[in-house]
């Protein structure tokens, strides 16, 4: 199947402090992919850099002819103000932007939609709460909700089942699987080693570069999860600019 | 007797019915706009944008004497370069959005008192602090008429992304390129309703009739809609029940009708229906599930 993200040696960080660095390769259409790695191994930095959140420090990230507000992002802490008085209808209903926009109607087919989206992450008759009245496991629920609508190709979820009790993440883990089937790409940063060996074909192992990449049973050996703890999380205040970098060379 | 006292005034006297009709347009236009600042939390924001539209004001008035189209260009101009000015920094770079605006009005307020200094007289610049709702005439009720009518029609239309954006902004970024024009808009809407108010209650007390309505409503609705409700019937309540005060005492219009919204917002704190202390007091029993 054709790529559909392409990572051209993309360097991705803050200050320019790379957190992820010299990444390339590609990811294939309908792929579910796992990213897995220590705190501070870009991870997250990855995702908003796919998203369009974060402009590359050096490379580039190829989206094909996807446009970036296709991809439907679940960020690791969404900075939801949860003391806004919404509804859980209305909150999820957002999920729709692309094809409402800032000032299309919803109307009846929306709404049923709406319903649906709630229904199928377990959440019938929380329509009319506000969001605030949530659990975490709920709003984590909701904000699938919301991604199912987004209807979108490629799906980037990040952290999606952190402090989230078993059955939640079981419920929630098959909506990702029903996405899988239908095509979508799917990116989720995650932890559970053990989820990922039963769930995810492939995985991207990182730690600020790409220590394996592939079938999920040969990228994540003892040996490599060893060598990714042993990357240094640091900035190194002192460190020189990248000679790889084809910028102009002065020290930092 | 109750006749006398609550309606006579308006029947009997012209400029009581136009400031009627001031207070109501200000209600309309500015209460929704001091909702989304609560929403936004920057009720303060309000306050400082207050303070940034007074030079442009003074020099206005400086340039072409007490003549209310150039004052509220002036202001218009001052309060825009101001909030945009404030708002690019704020979705450029590090520097939040409450201390960029901080800056930039500390910056236009110093500009615009030492102008005032080097050429002006201030006697009639009082008017400008103060406001005079009781001298109300066509051409700055048509501005009021036409700011509230403006406030609305842009509101419509920049509502979702406004809402969305006070809930979730990362969200929004990433499905849509709205939200740096909403924020704008919003901004420029604030800046439009100050203008307004302050011919009718002055730079110092113009934003009073967007934040305090807001904050009493925060206290009798849970929904964005009712609250904007609430806001605009307790603004227009505040601005009634503070001109029949004013003319029955000695207390200036202006302040007469901010102490009363005052007034109802201590109400409101105390028994409003949405966590006033006072309901919190005697919870009623939860329920079973």
């Amino acid at each position: 199947m054709a790529a559909q993200l392409h990572f051209h040696d993309v360097t991705l960080g803050y200050d320019r402090h790379p957190a992820i660095h010299h990444l390339s390769g590609e990811i294939a259409s309908g792929t579910l992919l796992a990213v897995v790695g220590p705190n501070g191994a870009g991870k997250s930095t990855l995702f908003r850099g796919i998203v369009g959140i974060l402009k590359p420090l050096a490379g580039k990230i190829g989206l094909g002819n996807l446009d970036v507000r296709d991809i439907a992002y679940l960020p690791q802490s969404a900075e939801i103000d949860r003391s806004f008085p919404i509804s859980v209808f209305d909150f999820t209903g957002s999920g729709l932007w692309r094809s409402t926009g800032a000032f299309g109607g919803l109307g009846r087919r929306e709404r049923a939609k709406i319903v649906e989206a709630l229904a199928a992450v377990g959440l019938n008759g929380f329509e009319n709460r506000p969001i605030g009245t949530l659990s975490g496991g709920q709003m984590q629920r909701m904000l699938f909700a919301r991604v199912l609508l987004q209807d979108a190709d490629v799906i980037v979820l990040d952290e999606p089942f952190n402090a989230i009790d078993a059955k939640t993440s079981a419920d929630l883990l098959d909506l990702v699987q029903r996405w899988h089937a239908e095509k979508r790409t799917v990116l989720a940063a995650l932890h559970d080693m053990d989820l990922v060996r039963a769930h995810f074909p492939e995985t991207l192992l990182l730690a600020r570069g790409a220590v394996a990449w592939g079938a999920t049973s040969q990228v994540l050996t003892a040996d490599n999860l060893a060598k990714a703890r042993q990357m240094c999380e640091a900035f190194d205040d002192g460190a020189v600019a990248c000679a790889a970098d084809a910028l102009p060379q002065r020290a930092a | 007797m109750i006749y006398d006292a609550l309606v006579a005034p308006f029947t009997d006297f012209e400029f009581m019915r136009r400031a009627l009709a001031a207070v109501i347009g200000l209600a309309i236009g500015g209460a929704p706009i001091g909702v989304f600042l609560m929403l936004r939390r920057m009720s303060l924001v309000g306050d400082a944008m207050a303070h940034a539209i007074l030079p442009g004001a003074a020099i206005g008035f400086l340039l072409s004497g007490l003549n209310l189209f150039a004052m509220t260009a002036g202001g218009l101009i001052a309060g825009f370069a101001v909030a945009i000015l404030a708002g690019v920094v704020a979705r450029n770079t590090e520097l939040k959005e409450d201390a960029s605006l901080a800056t930039f009005y500390l910056a236009s307020l110093a500009l615009g008192v030492t102008i005032v200094s080097i050429k002006g007289t201030n006697i009639d610049l009082l008017h400008v602090l103060f406001g005079n709702i009781l001298a109300m005439d066509d051409q700055t009720l048509l501005l009021v008429a036409i700011n509230a009518t403006i406030t609305l029609a842009v509101l419509a239309v920049i509502y979702r992304p406004l809402v969305i954006e006070c809930v979730d902004p990362l969200f929004l970024r990433t499905v849509s390129r709205a939200g740096a024009p909403a924020h704008l808009a919003f901004l420029a809407l604030i800046v439009v309703n100050l203008v307004s108010g302050f011919q009718a209650l002055g730079t110092l007390l113009a934003v009073g009739l967007m934040v305090l309505p807001a904050s009493i409503a925060r206290f009798w609705s849970r929904d964005i809609t009712g609250m904007m409700m609430i806001a605009v019937v307790s603004a227009m309540l505040s601005g009634y029940a503070g001109l029949v005060l004013s003319f029955h005492s000695k207390v200036p219009s202006g302040p007469a009708i901010i102490l009363v919204a005052a007034a109802l917002y201590v109400v409101s704190v105390l028994f409003g229906s949405v966590g006033g202390m006072v309901r919190q007091l005697f919870p009623a029993p939860h329920l079973e599930a």
